[in-house]
């Protein structure tokens, strides 16, 4: 086997060495009647040549010469190449948690610099070294909210990720911690006055998404005020990073939880991406997750340490602020190196044509769609709503090797025959004019048809 | 020094600061091509929510990022630089064919809300990983979707919940031996299980007539470990598995230890109810610093219908879609599908060794570390003489004479040119070395640390000092962690 280092006299040597006369004698532990006799029934021991060809082979069974209107939690944004040069690094990859600070200074000090730039984008007072994605994230927050406030009870918006929402459910499922969902309205934002009746004394928090699951930002100040009127606090999860890029961040949050996908990370089907918590500094003894800090050797030069572990499952087991224990260390890492690229000056020109080519798109569908939300201020997502069930169109655009907005009737049965739609700074012109004129095209086709339906039906 | 290391010699490496420290405006690694659409007028887009400011983010060239981040790399030790003996991390050598593989255009590139039709190739690899897990860990049906171990744990002890809540009762607690990973207790809590310690017994194992006694209606499994943390396996597991059984209790089994089991015994066969994996340790996915990881668990027959959502199934038509419909589902753990990018190495990872590698693999990890544990033997004291598998725990019981702990022999194998074990744990052992080399090393380097280990032994009587104030070849020496914790510093910020 191509990845073990040891020839068939190497291992006879080593037997004798410990004393026994064949490898079986070293599972003698394990009790015969369980031992396996047979090889695993799984395919014989592949060639690299060949394992590389499956995968091209299931890469061209997975649409990669498809142009996507997709977002929705997963972003497809530009990764400069040296973020696949600089994590590929053996010294990076193929390390471990940095828990020997004396030869681990590389991780630590990068990890420290990516919590400083998450407080800056954020307008938080402290970061952590990452969590597992962005719905995780939202959910562990919350607990830390319940554990700061001595509350139980949550509010969510109705405009967090519906797959956000699933998890913080399943989390919050055998914690005794009641759920109320506070809706949206016309503008595609909270419903303020409903956010005011759902919050009780017994509301630990409040969590919403800005800008939101259908791309709207939400006005977070006014939410800010009602949430800590009643002495909660607010929880604010960002799906899309680039946002941050000139969207003034939430800093009247308590808490926010990000998913940082969209720095560099690749869409992978959906994972690995980064979720990160940032805080204020006087909640941080709650917060979950790993932490770097300053500190100084003995001959007082800086270095960088994993602290605050007091917090955590290895010391305080079942009194810990989480479970979490591996986080997402490489992928961080690419959402530090991605920052550094843009930076001060990029990070807003960046955010700029995504917004500008959403601001054009929208302007497109508008013609043969209705644009829902229309005037909220939005970032690079909005939802297009049309006669023909967006599942149909969808099937159209596919033939143009096209991926269309993702249908929202499984997730929001209430905006009928709507798909939300996403532009980065990768989408050009040409696409939003082709799939806003297939969209014409087959709302032309099916409206004489239903109207006409309607008409016999009158 | 009279004793020198053979392993490695002291280089010149470069110094370098904070990125903040070298940024200055003007400076840039960024290109946006021209826009092809209007510009965006932002103070009418977005009004008040317009951020203007972006305070102190970077602003640097490429060839520093680059240099940046290759300076501070290499003050990192890695597998890819020697043995990196971590106990219960398995920190084996990662396949670059696993790295190449999850870069192809369409898996890196692939939406994870793209229309099935076109997602056939991601599905087929989840489908395909899911069946070769079960056939390794000998279970009936699994789920992908967990992060990372601990979110594995928590996804597992869900399902149990699920399963005797289906009954009627879902129970008080669960039983934890006292050699467990921080991370069982941690996870019970979260699942809102009490937690009750079970004792060890003089030969490492769980005590069965404590066991016995423990056991009763309100428990509603075991986390066990097995091989335990000690590298022990548990051989009296089926009794294990009846008595929990016996009175409706079901086995969880913590599957960081499967690096000792693959290809040779299936949990699965000796009892196993539940079970998650490590892909990043036992199906050699990187470490990278600390994650990602990847934590699927694998289930018996009755509690499938607790899978969370989504899972996938093949349609009439042969091709595979994701089946949300599961009523008695414990719901979603995670957004979309789980870390599919790790399934994809894990995969790859599979598929090189076959089967008569995997075993090959599994008898290589474990002759490794008896072949340390003979090394060091008598050198160090060894605190339970029952046979281990895959990894070895002494203690500095000997080393504690002179005043050297466990940490401190760590930090001086560092001059010596390894990564050091696990120390202190697990907390049964006082003053615990866990030593778990992989099958990913040569028997000349093990011989190498073996080497070092003694000739550390022999200074601690000789010269303790050099010992205590280790390490001397590193960039700093060993940091003032206290005054961390005490006054946090976590982020940088600018001279004012």
């Amino acid at each position: 086997m191509r990845y073990l280092p040891k020839s068939p006299a190497d291992r006879e040597a080593m037997l004798k060495a410990i004393g026994l006369r064949s490898v079986d004698d070293l599972f003698a532990p394990i009790p015969a009647e369980y031992r396996l006799t047979r090889d695993l029934n799984i395919p014989r021991q592949m060639a690299e040549s060949e394992i590389v060809n499956f995968f091209r082979q299931r890469s061209r069974e997975n649409g990669e010469d498809y142009t996507s209107f997709l977002g929705a939690g997963a972003y497809f944004h530009y990764r400069p190449v040296i973020i696949d040069s600089l994590i590929s690094r053996g010294e990076f990859l193929t390390a471990y948690t940095p828990y020997q600070a004396e030869i681990s200074q590389g991780t630590l000090q990068s990890i420290f610099e990516f919590q400083t730039m998450i407080c800056e984008l954020t307008g938080m007072e402290v970061a952590n070294a990452s969590m597992y994605d962005g719905s995780t994230a939202a959910a562990e927050a919350v607990m830390m909210a319940v554990r700061l406030t001595g509350r139980r009870s949550v509010v969510v918006a109705r405009s967090l990720h519906p797959e956000y929402r699933e998890v913080l459910a399943t989390y919050a499922t055998h914690q005794g911690m009641p759920l109320l969902v506070a809706g949206f309205t016309d503008d595609g934002r909270l419903d303020l006055k409903e956010l005011e009746k759902s919050i009780t004394p017994e509301t630990a928090c409040v969590l919403l998404q800005s800008p939101n699951f259908f791309g709207t930002i939400e006005d977070v100040d006014a939410i800010a005020e009602i949430v800590h009127k009643r002495g909660a606090m607010l929880v604010v999860s960002i799906a899309e990073a680039v946002s941050l890029g000139i969207v003034e961040p939430p800093r009247q949050a308590d808490i926010v939880a990000m998913e940082a996908q969209s720095f560099g990370v690749p869409l992978g089907f959906g994972g690995p991406y980064c979720g990160v918590i940032a805080t204020r500094e006087k909640y941080v003894r709650q917060m979950p997750g790993r932490l770097v800090g300053q500190t100084v050797d003995k001959q007082g030069r800086r270095g960088f340490v994993l602290t605050l572990a007091t917090r955590e499952q290895h010391i305080r087991r079942e009194k810990a602020t989480s479970n979490i224990c591996t986080n997402q260390a490489l992928v961080a890492l690419m959402v530090n190196i991605f920052m550094n690229v843009y930076g001060k000056v990029g990070l807003r020109e960046l955010a700029k044509q995504n917004l500008a080519k959403t601001a054009y798109a929208a302007s497109q569908f508008a013609k043969p769609g209705k644009v829902l939300f229309d005037g909220t201020p939005r970032f690079n997502e909005f939802v297009v709503q049309t006669t023909e069930d967006p599942y149909a169109i969808n099937g159209r655009l596919l033939g143009h090797k096209m991926v269309g907005g993702l249908p929202l009737k499984k997730f929001y049965p209430e905006l009928g025959n709507a798909a939300l739609w996403c532009c980065t700074e990768l989408t050009t012109r040409s696409a939003i004019d082709t799939a806003v004129g297939v969209v014409a095209e087959s709302e032309r086709s099916v409206r004489p048809a239903r109207e006409e339906a309607e008409e016999v039906a009158r | 020094m009279k004793h020198t290391p053979r392993k490695a010699t002291l280089q010149v490496n470069q110094n370098e600061g904070l990125i903040f420290e070298k940024s200055s405006a003007g400076k840039a690694a960024w290109k946006l091509p021209p826009l092809d659409v209007p510009e965006a007028d932002t103070a009418k887009l977005l009004g008040a929510s317009e951020r203007k400011d972006l305070g102190n983010m970077p602003e640097v060239s490429e060839i520093e990022i680059i240099r940046h981040f290759t300076r501070l790399s290499t003050w990192n030790y890695a597998i890819d630089l020697g043995m990196y003996p971590l106990g219960s991390c398995t920190m084996k050598y990662n396949p670059r064919v696993n790295e190449a593989v999850a870069r192809v255009e369409g898996i890196a590139n692939g939406h994870p809300y793209q229309p099935e039709s076109i997602s056939q190739g991601a599905l087929y690899i989840i489908k395909t990983l899911s069946e070769q897990l079960i056939e390794i860990t000998g279970m009936d049906a699994i789920t992908l979707q967990p992060a990372a171990g601990a979110h594995g744990e928590m996804t597992g002890l869900l399902m149990v919940r699920a399963y005797h809540e289906s009954k009627g009762n879902a129970r008080k607690k669960i039983l934890i031996p006292d050699s467990a990973h921080g991370t069982n207790p941690a996870t019970a809590a979260m699942v809102n299980y009490a937690v009750e310690n079970l004792k060890s017994d003089s030969r490492g194992m769980v005590d069965i007539a404590a066991l016995a006694s423990q056991m009763n209606e309100d428990v509603a499994a075991l986390m066990l470990t097995n091989p335990n943390t000690l590298g022990v396996f548990e051989q009296q597991i089926h009794k294990i598995a009846d008595i929990l059984h016996a009175k409706g209790g079901l086995l969880y089994m913590d599957g960081a230890n499967m690096n000792a089991l693959v290809g040779k015994v299936r949990p699965g066969d000796f009892g196993v109810d539940v079970m998650h994996l490590n892909l990043h340790k036992t199906f050699s996915t990187p470490h990278g610093g600390g994650g990602p990881g990847s934590g699927p668990v694998a289930i018996k027959k009755g509690l499938e219908p607790f899978l969370p959502t989504p899972v996938v199934t093949t349609k009439s038509d042969g091709t595979l879609t994701f089946d949300y419909n599961r009523p008695h589902s414990v719901g979603r753990v995670r957004a979309f599908y789980g870390n599919f990018g790790m399934f994809v190495r894990a995969l790859a990872y599979i598929q090189a060794n076959g089967p008569d590698g995997l075993r090959q693999t599994t008898e290589d990890a474990v002759l490794n570390a008896n072949y340390i544990r003979k090394g060091l033997e008598g050198t160090y004291d060894l605190p339970y003489s029952t046979p281990t598998m895959h990894e070895v725990v002494f203690s500095d019981k000997l080393q504690l004479k002179k005043g050297v702990r466990t940490m401190d022999l760590a930090k001086r194998l560092i001059d010596y040119g390894f990564h050091p074990y696990t120390t202190a744990f697990p907390l049964i052992v006082p003053g615990a070395l866990m030593i778990e080399p992989t099958e990913s090393e040569s028997k000349e380097e093990m011989d190498l640390f073996i080497e070092a280990m003694k000739s550390i032994a022999e200074e601690v009587e000789e010269d303790p000092q050099t010992v205590l104030d280790a390490p001397h070849s590193t960039r700093v020496s060993r940091l003032d962690e206290t005054a961390a914790a005490r006054k946090p510093v976590l982020r940088w910020k600018p001279a004012s």
